[in-house]
């Protein structure tokens, strides 16, 4: 039986949906719909956008105004919906190579005009749709269906990305840290500006077997074994930091909104 | 009461006419020879509480047009040569998610960067078929700044009726020229908007068209909570690998065009009752084609021009009675040969076809086009 969140904010009628046994997309795809539900906003007033790839496929099961638009371009697109219309929310579920391999233009110019889009970026190594090439966040020297003797491309700290770029709000947790995602998403969207919310997926299918991660539940636990919440972390010296990663908030500030400036120059211009 | 008359540039004349047809959104990005459209957008859609973006590049700003039309308003981009290439991905999207909107393409020297600063016509092929896939369009190819003006309302107008993409093929000439033009009288021109849905929210199909092949469109933010999608999809929105829905699909997208041909093409002809020969081109070629007429009607040789207005469709019907009359048709245009290909196929060897081409940046003049029909005659 799907619980009172799935059978509220999915379009029930369109599961099971195609994600592999064990993949950890369900767990954050859930998280939005708690964190939305949560927040309290106007279900006709959200508009949720996914680009190309395994996790963009969430958008077709959830039950608002949903819209599953080309390869990397869904920030592009979720900016033409929230400038046309500021009074939507505008959420944004996009992948690691989505967002910032073919669409990483256009995440740090979303970021740069600071346009209030909640990103959600689902992390899980691996270009999973294709069958498991190599992205911009697989770990160095993993594998990858074109990585056959390992990567050597560094990959990308999305986060620390979109911080300098200009998001206003900045976090990551993964699918184990479930209700640590839930309340990061709560604040993404409460957060009047770009907020990006890093989410580690795991992918057993084709990140895990390429590399010997073990099963879905060993994935998991390997996000718990190895994650490291920031206010602990920042007490601990960087050498016991190390094979680790940080979860947590990274950036909460306050910067004028893109939609707000627009919106006082149309309302200036009579004035002047 | 006259109109007032106004010194314009082809460029100006289309946001003029863009925000007469209702535009309130226009995404782009800097380009030459199309620049001046982004520059009077910006300047002038806040005027009127519409919104303007400079994207980051001109994928996303075709994307962020596409955006914007979902919630209802009427979006616009423009481009020339190398943008209108990098747009083409979501042109694809806006044709099969069957999102209204407006692509200006000042065409200019090709291929690549090619001549950033002259004319061509080099996108006439492009523009039907930039985007990979079986798709509709509809494209316009103005000739003057009046008529660019009144073609970017029908541009508007064509977009919102059938739910499609409309390019409208400008050239570097047309674009950046000066003319004096007179507006037409604002109160008397057809405006049309998009088709609401008329069912109960948890009745609404997006993609169920009605007898005319299109369906109704509801907006973002009110209230159907529907799903776009690029991937193939049936009635629901919702996406299918059924053989049936694909074929479904497509073959409507493009009869919603193909159909609807009647009401959609539009060309222009001049004395081509008697004529023996007649110079078919389009947009700023089109000028010369008629001195050249000119020139040789005064000399007793019976010359007519033919202008197709919209490129795709083509306008079939008449090229192929004309193509049973006259002893040839010589295409004039600033590519190797584009739109002869259509020409050709569509006369069926019915008559001879001669072609007056260039690719150097410079306009085909009077003389050349005079200089085949010396040829030909």
């Amino acid at each position: 039986m799907p619980s009172a969140i799935v059978n509220e904010y999915f379009r029930t009628k369109k599961l099971p949906q195609i994600w592999c046994p064990g993949c950890g997309h369900g767990i954050i795809t859930r998280a939005i719909t708690v964190a939305l539900d949560k927040s309290n906003l106007n279900r006709d007033k959200i508009c949720i956008v996914s680009g190309i790839g395994c996790s963009s496929r969430a958008t077709g099961y959830l039950d608002f105004d949903t819209l599953h638009t080309t390869h990397g371009r869904a920030i592009a697109f979720a900016t033409g919906i929230k400038l046309a219309k500021p009074e939507l929310t505008v959420i944004v579920i996009t992948g690691d190579g989505d967002c910032t391999a073919i669409g990483g233009n256009h995440l740090i110019h979303a970021c740069r005009r600071n346009i209030d889009i909640t990103a959600i970026v689902f992390n899980n190594n691996i270009y999973g749709m294709t069958g498991g090439q190599y992205s911009p966040t697989t770990p160095k020297y993993d594998k990858g269906t074109t990585a056959p003797y390992g990567n050597i491309d560094k990959s990308f700290d999305i986060p620390g990305l979109a911080a300098a770029a200009g998001a206003t709000y900045v976090a990551r947790a993964t699918a184990y840290h479930a209700n640590l995602l839930i309340s990061l998403i709560q604040k993404g969207i409460n957060n009047k500006g770009f907020s990006l919310i890093e989410a580690i997926s795991d992918c057993p299918t084709y990140y895990g077997r390429k590399n010997k991660k073990g099963d879905a539940v060993d994935m998991l636990e390997w996000q718990k074994k190895y994650a490291i919440n920031v206010t602990a972390a920042s007490k601990m010296p960087p050498e016991s930091l190390k094979g680790k990663f940080i979860i947590g908030e990274f950036k909460n500030t306050t910067e004028p909104e893109y939609t707000d400036e627009y919106q006082k120059i149309i309302d200036n211009i009579g004035k002047e | 009461m006259k109109n007032k008359e106004l010194l314009m540039q082809g460029n100006e004349a289309c946001v003029e006419g863009a925000l007469v047809a209702g535009m309130r959104f226009f995404a782009g990005y800097p380009i030459t020879p199309s620049t001046e459209i982004a520059e009077l957008s910006s300047e002038k859609l806040p005027l009127v509480g519409g919104k303007f973006i400079q994207m980051e590049d001109e994928i996303a700003s075709m994307a962020a047009t596409i955006g914007a039309s979902l919630t209802g308003l009427k979006s616009m981009t423009a481009t020339s040569g190398p943008g209108f290439s990098l747009k083409q991905e979501n042109i694809g999207y806006a044709a099969i998610a069957e999102v209204p909107c407006v692509i200006v393409d000042v065409q200019r020297g090709g291929p690549s960067t090619g001549l950033p600063t002259s004319p061509s016509q080099g996108d006439i092929m492009q523009s039907k078929w930039g985007t990979h896939g079986d798709h509709p369009i509809i494209v316009v190819a103005p000739a003057s700044v009046r008529e660019t003006f009144d073609l970017t309302i029908k541009a508007f107008n064509f977009s919102e009726t059938y739910r499609t993409p409309v390019i409208i093929l400008l050239d570097e000439v047309i674009g950046h020229m000066r003319e004096k033009i007179e507006l037409p009288d604002i109160s008397k021109i057809d405006i049309v908007n998009r088709k609401k849905p008329l069912v109960n929210k948890e009745d609404y199909l997006p993609f169920k068209a009605d007898e005319d092949l299109v369906p109704p469109m509801a907006d973002y933010g009110e209230g159907y909570r529907f799903h776009v999608t690029g991937l193939v999809h049936d009635e629901t929105g919702f996406p299918s690998n059924n053989p049936d829905v694909s074929d479904k699909l497509i073959r409507r997208l493009d009869a919603k065009i193909e159909k609807n041909k009647d009401k959609i093409v539009e060309w222009e002809e001049k004395n081509t009752n008697d004529a023996e020969i007649i110079i078919l081109s389009i947009g700023c070629v089109s000028r010369a084609s008629n001195a050249a007429m000119k020139i040789m009607r005064n000399k007793g040789i019976k010359v007519g021009t033919f202008r197709p207005i919209t490129v795709w469709p083509f306008p079939e019907k008449r090229l192929e009675e004309l193509s049973q009359k006259v002893k040839a048709i010589i295409v004039a245009e600033m590519n190797l040969g584009q739109m002869a290909l259509e020409v050709e196929r569509i006369s069926k060897c019915m008559t001879r076809i001669e072609k007056v081409n260039k690719v150097n940046g410079e306009i085909i003049t009077p003389d050349e086009i005079i200089a085949k029909i010396k040829e030909v005659l």
